[in-house]
């Protein structure tokens, strides 16, 4: 398509750290407990109240900061972001302004088709979240009232801003699958889009072509509150459209919010910049500027994990294919699972296949991930070794897989239990060979005379009376040497 | 009860009681007594413990003489300004959007407190969230004067300076944001002092000026506020901006080098004070203390940018008072009109004026101009100090260019009550412990000189003030003094 505009997208992405406590009390931060039965003064915002720093917030905050390439400050301050609402208790969030605690990052995403692309990271702050409110009523608009609910209160965030770097909803997405691997390796937060640990904000513009002025000038749309990366994706191409169709018509666009409804895949119109708060941020007295020493900083850099950059290299140089390891890479659990089950096992390949195809298949039916896989990685590997060695078939191997999801025994048990170890015995696998030639005569006589197909039909018999469990390349050779066996014999 | 307990300070009534020679009983009600005698006029109280000191009383009385000893405060009255929220009392802010709250904790002095033994006898008045003083700010009634009961005791810790200057306790604690301790401490005649900022745990403190706010004691006697410092003072991990616990051990040497730093002397400052003042200065000289003229030239932008960091702080700090989850609501038909109507309703104008104020002050486009400009004003301000201290150990001023004012006199004239904050504001925007002292009489009205220290020189300054207790006036009550 050769528009008239560049598309032009930014994210804003809040991540809740996975702390045990909120980011300035001692209130526990675990998710779906009672209305308010996780707050304290402090949380409430009730008169006299202080906040205090928690430590492992700002740990988990540096330690997500170093792992998308930013710069950790070494000197960052909060301050107060101002307005009213129910669900903020104190009327204002304790956030970082002018001071965050990290800047200048950035992801690498693949778009189809063409080289890696680095998407910039402006700045990640550390912020408090906000309560939530329970409307009475069908819709917000006939709502009867409203409950706040302030367990979520408090709950320690990172914002995380990336530059306008984006220009399609697919690089979009590229950017936050990629933002949310990283995350995930690094164990920070649930990343729970659906529970609002992982939350997204797209900011959308069109620039025309031509155009000279700054980004920051552009009419821009911000979708707020969208509850999937898909769609984030969908937001983004329904407003992409609509500015679109708007410009094309000559008309203006209007910087707003919009909301994104995910049934009519449209955006609706919240609130004009127009107004918008003005939310006089100014520097929290109640809290010490941030302070963070070098060293300490180097060695939460240090401590990091292998990144999913470093794991794709890894990935590839073991001759797993490309698109296996991008399915392996931004699923952490499923990238752990192998970790723990390659040392054990000799092909790579293989292994990452089954797991990829038939415990991926298993796992989806019963809406597990690789996390709480019922087959351990080392079961995995002794069902797979049974393949190699020959005991077991690839079609038998599957059966066995069934079994050990269901129970969860180890495949050595299932195959003694179901009686199907393959059989390797040559001889006892020559006496069903006699037993089928012998009944089969005038197949072999169609075999001598040249119809190879006869010889496909020996082996299903073999095949069949053996229930499944004889090797088929050994049950082709035994029937060759067999009938070979018997023309020297009868003549 | 023979002697009249509630005449005597603070330590001595703990050792009278350490020594079992009086009961907490007796003395909880003889001050008791007096508080009921006196406080219908005075009015320093917004709520009087009674029962739960009484019970207090009871309990102490049954400890051993070492249980009595271990605790300094034990057996001793304490008042405590009504802007400390405290779990078993009211906690008002003498604001109506706070009427009849109780607080679900205790502030960090107030365990420090009880955990001294110190009785608590109940909560004084203040202007509406100590934004005043006067203390007729605040939303329920004016405390008087105790000495003339036609004027305001000042304020914002009113009720405290009337209740400890008419003998209703000998102990209260207060805060200071512009001066709210020193002020009414020279009004009514007693002792107040603002500790070196993050000395005292803000914890529990319903925050006016964050940056600016601490909670200090005041008392008749230097003894019996040592005393109270040294139990509400020391390091909070509740509070991030409370100060480890640095022991600044340098002996104060003698003799020592006082600073009369030349801007405080000057246009407005009432003759008879300044007279009081001289008198004090040639007494200090004549023990053998060298008195040095300083200038703290930036004192002159400290009252404009006070009124522009307080206000603004205050602006943030009140906007929890949304009538959502705690205090004063007015039910309205939807969110909006629900917080206009609260606020509108709860708040009183003084208040009012100071949210508008900040607000304005941190509004985009007018931050830079006002907010930070203040700031800066006040680093200039500290470094005023911090190069003064170079050359001397403490400086000394007037703690009011006024005695205190007629009740009403100032009401409609809030540029003139701000004025009169001239000489407090600059320890508090450069964070320094700062005491007034009763130092004599002026207009038959007492005059308080202050005495600033270096930051963290609170034992210092605390030293220097009970070895000039010699040179005050002594401990008087206001009996005859009829307005
Ligand atoms: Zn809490």
């Amino acid at each position: 398509m050769s528009a008239a505009f560049d598309v032009i997208i930014g994210l804003e992405v809040h991540v809740e750290l996975k702390t045990a406590s909120k980011l300035f009390c001692g209130c526990s931060t675990a998710f779906g407990s009672a209305p308010n039965s996780q707050t304290c003064p402090v949380c409430l915002g009730m008169p006299g109240v202080l906040p205090v720093l928690n430590r492992e917030a700002v740990r988990l905050a540096v330690r997500s900061a170093l792992a998308l390439n930013c710069t950790v400050r070494p000197y960052s301050k909060f301050d107060r972001k101002q307005y009213f609402y129910p669900d903020l208790p104190k009327a204002y969030q304790i956030s970082q302004y002018d001071l965050p605690l990290a800047e200048y990052g950035w992801v690498n995403i693949r778009p189809s088709g063409q080289d890696v692309k680095r998407v910039g990271i402006r700045r990640i702050h550390l912020e408090e979240d906000a309560g939530k409110l329970n409307h009475l009523g069908q819709r917000l608009g006939d709502a009867v009232g409203s409950l706040v609910d302030l367990n979520r209160a408090g709950v320690p965030l990172i914002e995380i801003v990336s530059e306008p770097d984006m220009r399609s909803a697919e690089e979009a997405r590229l950017y936050l699958t990629e933002l949310r691997a990283v995350l995930s390796y690094l164990d920070v937060s649930d990343l729970r889009m659906e529970e609002g640990s992982l939350r997204c904000d797209a900011n959308v513009s069109l620039r025309p072509r031509g155009y000279t002025g700054s980004l920051e000038e552009l009419p821009r749309v911000e979708i707020k509150n969208v509850n999937s990366i898909r769609n984030v994706q969908r937001g983004i191409e329904y407003e992409i459209a609509r500015q679109a169709e708007l410009l094309s018509r000559g008309e203006r666009i209007v910087r707003e919010t919009r909301g994104f409804d995910d049934v009519s895949g449209r955006t609706y119109s919240q609130r004009s910049k127009e107004e918008a708060h003005d939310y006089r941020y100014f520097p929290e007295p109640d809290l010490p500027p941030l302070v963070l020493q070098s060293e300490w900083i180097e060695k939460e850099r240090a401590a990091l994990p292998p990144l999913p950059d470093a794991i794709r290299q890894d990935l590839i140089a073991r001759g797993i294919p490309d698109k296996d390891v991008e399915v392996l890479v931004l699923d952490r659990e499923a990238y752990q699972y192998w970790k723990e089950a390659s040392p054990a096992f000799s092909d790579d390949r293989l292994l990452v296949n089954w797991m990829l195809s038939d415990v991926s298949r298993l796992l989806n039916a019963q809406g597990r991930t690789f996390g709480d896989c019922p087959v351990r990685p080392r079961q995995l590997v002794e069902l797979l070794t049974l393949i190699q060695e020959g005991t077991l078939s690839g079609r038998m191997a599957k059966e066995v897989l069934d079994a050990m999801f269901e129970t969860g025994q180890d495949a050595k048990t299932v195959v003694k239990q179901k009686g199907l170890s393959q059989i390797t015995d040559e001889s006892a696998l020559m006496q069903v060979v006699q037993r089928v030639l012998e009944a089969h005569a005038h197949v072999v006589e169609d075999y001598l005379s040249g119809k190879d197909k006869a010889l496909a039909y020996l082996v299903g018999q073999v095949m069949k009376e053996t229930r499944g469990q004889a090797k088929p390349d050994l049950v082709n050779r035994l029937l060759k040497e067999a009938i070979r066996g018997g023309q020297t014999v009868s003549g | 009860m023979a002697k009249s307990l509630w005449m005597e300070d603070a330590v001595t009534l703990h050792e009278l009681f350490v020594a079992g020679e009086v009961r907490a009983t007796d003395i909880v009600e003889h001050h008791l007594e007096r508080l009921n005698a006196r406080d219908p006029v005075i009015r320093a109280f917004l709520h009087v413990a009674a029962e739960q000191a009484r019970a207090q009383a009871a309990v102490q009385d049954r400890w051993s003489p070492a249980e009595r000893a271990e605790r300094p405060l034990s057996g001793v009255p304490v008042a405590i300004k009504d802007n400390i929220v405290t779990e078993t009392m009211p906690t008002t802010a003498a604001s109506r959007i706070l009427q009849n709250f109780y607080a679900p904790y205790n502030a960090t002095v107030v365990d420090k407190l009880y955990e001294a033994g110190a009785i608590v006898i109940g909560k004084t008045n203040l202007d509406e969230f100590a934004m005043g003083s006067s203390t007729e700010h605040s939303a329920f009634y004016p405390t008087r004067n105790p000495w003339a009961l036609d004027r305001v005791p000042g304020g914002s810790s009113g009720g405290s300076a009337a209740a400890v200057a008419a003998g209703m306790v000998p102990l209260a604690l207060g805060s200071d944001t512009g001066g709210s301790i020193r002020q009414p401490s020279a009004y009514c005649g007693i002792i107040g002092m603002k500790p070196t900022y993050g000395r005292v745990s803000r914890y529990g403190l319903i925050a006016f000026a964050s940056s600016l706010d601490q909670i200090g004691p005041m008392a008749r006697r230097v003894r019996d506020l040592r005393a109270l410092y040294d139990v509400i003072a020391g390091p909070d991990p509740r509070d991030a901006t409370s100060l480890p616990d640095t022991t600044d051990a340098t002996p104060l040497s003698r003799p020592w080098r006082i600073g009369v730093p030349r801007e405080y002397f000057g246009e407005g400052l009432d003759p008879e004070i300044r007279h009081v003042l001289d008198r004090h200065l040639s007494q200090l000289r004549a023990e053998g203390h060298e008195i040095r003229d300083i200038s703290l030239p930036h004192t002159r932008f400290a009252i404009a940018a006070y009124y522009l960091i307080a206000p603004a702080e205050a602006s943030s700090n009140l906007s929890r008072y949304d009538g959502i989850r705690y205090g004063f609501r007015r039910e309205s038909r939807d969110l909006v009109t629900l917080y206009e109507a609260t606020r509108d309703e709860g708040f009183g104008p003084e208040v009012k004026r100071r949210i508008l104020l900040g607000t304005h002050a941190l509004s985009s486009g007018y931050y830079d101009a006002y907010y930070l400009t203040a700031q800066k004003v006040r680093t200039l301000i500290r470094r005023d100090f911090d190069d003064a201290f170079h050359t001397v150990d403490f400086v000394v001023t007037p703690t009011t260019p006024e005695v205190a004012f007629r009740l009403g006199e100032r009401s409609d004239d809030p540029l003139t009550m701000y004025l009169g904050d001239i000489y407090t504001v600059t320890a508090n925007l450069a964070g320094l412990p700062a005491i007034s002292l009763p130092v004599g009489w002026a207009h038959g009205l007492p005059v308080g000189v202050q005495w600033l220290a270096k930051p963290l020189a609170d034992h210092q300054l605390l030293e220097a003030a009970e070895a000039l207790e010699g040179l005050l006036p002594p401990v008087r009550f206001p009996e005859e003094v009829e307005g």
